[in-house]
């Protein structure tokens, strides 16, 4: 058996179904593998980094691993981004990319990068083959450790000659990594502390991250929410594990977080955080955020203990296996002077979307989205687009929530909601996006149409980078350097309004979705939101771009400006 | 703070790029690294020196103890070991000052390694202080080259016998079940 046939093998072993993928003359090989092959779906992108991020959306979702096929070369750094998102957020990916061939690899061949270097500090972990008999070894590694412990892509870089050379066809059963054991289970005398120091707080607070989704700790969670009373804030990647709509849920902290969740975190006592790694956006100024607390820190990597946030209570482990054996521990608090503050809180000042009176409000679009589409996966872009979509879409499910939070990579959203769909043809799957990010991967149309992905995407388009406009009208005195998505060369320098002479559409997105054989739908008023909604619900077979057109200067609060402590929040403009 | 961090690796391809990566990547110090075979084959040690607070060295081991390649950690620097560090010296030594210098080197344990007609090659190994006051020494006449290996360290021999020792392979740290 050839070194392709022999990696085919191994990704049937590991029960993969679907590949998204690019080729190149590198890879060849394996694509003629793949050619006619009943029991793999190769999903044609049209760029690698929407292969990766198609592989990624589908991975989040799944919970399965994510595998791509990229070229070498530009194949390769096309991946990089992809790469370094799911990296990011933890996300399991098998990346194989093309090399040149052995004997010439460090001659500048054609399409040679030194793809195991480009990759290393982006990937969890990476491979070059260099002998066809290591090939089946570090395929079997590679799921392996893209999946457990804390998950991450791994990249496998592959000379053609290795793809053609013939060898054994084993394909070994298991591994033994003498280097890689990540611990499960948590310490026993850890936990049992952490339970002492939860029962004995007044204002305890659970805080819960990507970690959650990651290790299925949903059930065991809300239990032990059920049970305790505790309220619970999460960060931006951990919603989705409690129902939106319990009066216990705070909602997200941090830079864009909920005044009820900020100020929790600032007052609680106690803060046992579950799956998450302390995130600049979330904490604010570290020297204020939760400064009367005593921290549990629960999570399955070592190195987030005490790198931001002095751990009171380390827990190593994966966030459902320490749940299951805190839950025994935990009983009914009685909390009620605490309750009553947080409710009070949540009632004080809840989310409000930006109203307008000649554009649509992004928070009212999504909030119509939580009637026409309740049980949705959503992926987001990254900038406003993505803190609306966390602040107003209403998520109960784990794994509905696909967002690029620690790159925050514009671009993510769409491939990854094509990799969702096909990986969930049953459900819903929709792109809460900008109308700049948009254009990052606007070529996928083409892959989503072909595959009959019914993808939804929604265009918040306001007519900026509106996250930037927003600093530079917060920050540098409404200066929109750059952030006009409508400036031609003639415009005034100092322009910070739309006016008549702007062009109207750049692109028309809807022609843009016509042209590629999908549907394109333009709203602008409040009452064609619901029929358009309705319209994309029953179009199944072709994914439906609905370009709103928004408030421009909307902006989203609350806002942590940025060095501040997350208890100062400004609220409006 | 200083510490000697030492490392057993998979002599795999790419693996000192992975550790040295680790440094330059988040911006830690590393004063010196060296690698070489050790009693396996498939085993290398790599010694790092770095600085940095308590903080940053908890980073540091806890960050390279995730890397895949990486067998085991240890901080020597907690223990009770041993350092030593080779280094090769040429100096300026016209017929004035030779025997001087000679002398001087002599002192330290230092062996003449080559000499020229206007110059000397020392060699001497022994602790890091003992490098280093003697390059202080040889600082004092004109050095022309000085080449130095980085430090070497291993966790010093055990004073007491201990009750049935096995000889198992090094694994890492955290023992728990494989997931
Ligand atoms: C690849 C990439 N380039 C640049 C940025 C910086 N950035 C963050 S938000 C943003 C604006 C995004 O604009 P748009 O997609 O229209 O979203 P809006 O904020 O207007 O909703 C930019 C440029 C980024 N996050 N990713
Ligand atoms: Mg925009």
């Amino acid at each position: 058996m050839n070194g392709a046939e022999l990696i085919v093998k191994g990704l049937k072993a590991e029960e993969v179904d679907t590949i998204f993928g690019y080729p190149g003359g590198a890879v060849i090989p394996i694509f003629d593998v793949l050619y006619e092959d009943p029991e793999l779906q190769v999903i044609l992108t049209r760029h690698e980094q929407g292969a990766i991020h198609a592989a990624d959306g589908y991975a989040r979702s799944t919970g399965k691993v994510g595998v791509a096929i990229v070229t070498s070369g530009p194949g390769a750094t096309n991946a990089t981004t992809g790469l370094a998102t799911a990296n990011f957020d933890s996300v399991p990916l098998v990346v194989i990319s093309g090399q040149v061939p052995r004997n010439m690899i460090g001659y500048d061949a054609f399409q040679e990068a030194d793809t195991a270097g480009i990759t290393r500090s982006i990937t969890k972990h990476n491979y070059l083959v260099t002998e066809r008999t290591d090939l089946g070894r570090v395929v079997k590694e590679a799921f392996h450790i893209a999946g457990t412990g804390k998950p991450g892509p791994i990249m496998i870089d592959v000379p053609k000659d290795i793809f053609t050379a013939e060898d054994g066809d084993d394909y070994p059963e298991s591994v033994h990594i003498r280097g890689y054991h990540p611990s499960k289970h948590g310490q026993a005398e850890q936990i049992q502390e952490a339970a002492e120091l939860i029962s004995q707080a007044k204002r305890p607070l659970f805080y819960i991250g990507g970690g959650m989704h990651i290790s299925g700790a949903a059930d065991v969670f809300n239990r032990i929410v059920d049970k305790t009373g505790i309220p619970t804030v999460s960060s931006l990647m951990g919603l989705g594990i409690l129902d939106h709509a319990r009066t216990d849920f705070l909602g997200m902290i941090g830079m864009h977080g909920t005044f009820a969740a900020n100020m929790a975190v600032t007052e609680s006592d106690l803060l046992c955080a579950i799956g998450v790694r302390f995130d600049d956006r979330a904490t604010g100024d570290t020297s204020k955020f939760a400064p009367n607390a005593q921290v549990v820190h629960i999570d399955i990597d070592p190195s987030t203990m005490d790198r931001n946030i002095h751990a009171h209570v380390p827990i190593v482990g994966d966030a459902r296996s320490v749940l299951e054996k805190l839950e025994p521990l935990l009983t009914k608090a009685s909390l009620g002077p605490w309750l009553q503050q947080v409710t009070g809180w949540k009632k004080e000042r809840p989310l409000v979307p930006p109203q307008s009176n000649s554009y649509l409000s992004p928070g009212d679009i999504i909030a119509e989205l939580n009637e026409v589409f309740p049980d949705a996966i959503i992926s987001t872009e990254v900038g406003q687009n993505q803190m609306w979509a966390s602040h107003y879409y209403h998520f109960k499910q784990p794994r509905t929530w696909l967002t690029s939070g620690g790159l925050g990579t514009m671009g993510y959203g769409f491939p990854a909601a094509i990799g969702a769909q096909i990986g969930n043809p049953d459900k819903r799957v929709i792109d809460i996006a900008g109308d700049g990010s948009i254009q990052m991967n606007i070529q996928e149309l083409a892959t989503a149409v072909l595959s009959k992905a019914p993808v939804i995407v929604v265009i918040l388009n306001n007519g900026y980078l509106g996250m930037v406009r927003q600093w530079q009208q917060m920050f540098q005195d409404s200066r929109y350097s750059s952030t006009c998505l409508k400036k031609k060369g003639e415009c005034p320098e100092d322009c910070t309004e739309p006016g008549d002479g702007c062009p109207e559409y750049t692109p028309d997105f809807v022609r843009l979705a016509e042209s590629f054989g999908a549907v394109g739908i333009r709203i602008s008023k409040p009452e064609q939101i619901r029929p358009a909604l309705e319209q994309a619900k029953g179009i199944t077979d072709k994914p439906t771009f609905i370009e709103c057109i928004v408030e421009p200067e909307a902006n989203v609060y609350p806002m942590v400006p940025p060095g501040a402590g997350i208890n100062e929040m400004v609220f409006e403009d | 703070m200083k510490h000697t961090i030492s490392l057993l690796v998979e002599n795999h391809y790419g693996v000192m790029s992975r550790i040295s990566g680790l440094f330059s990547g988040r911006g830690y110090n590393l004063d010196s690294i060296t690698v070489g075979p050790t009693q396996d084959p498939s085993v290398s040690r790599m010694t790092l020196v770095t600085i940095g607070d308590d903080q940053v060295i908890d980073q540091i081991k806890k960050r390279l103890d995730n890397i895949v390649d990486v067998i085991n950690v240890t901080d020597l620097t907690e223990k009770h070991s041993l350092y030593r560090e080779l280094v090769m010296v040429k100096v300026q030594a016209k017929s004035g000052t030779r025997s001087e210098i000679i002398q001087m080197a002599d002192a330290f344990g230092a062996t003449v390694a080559d000499m020229g007609a206007e110059s000397i090659v020392f060699q001497l190994s022994g602790t890091p202080d003992t490098v280093e006051g003697f390059l202080q020494v040889m600082d004092e006449f004109t050095i022309e080259e000085c080449a130095r290996g980085g430090v070497i360290a291993m966790e010093g021999a055990k004073k007491h016998r201990e009750p049935s020792q096995t000889n198992t392979p090094p694994t890492k740290r955290t023992t728990d079940t494989v997931i």
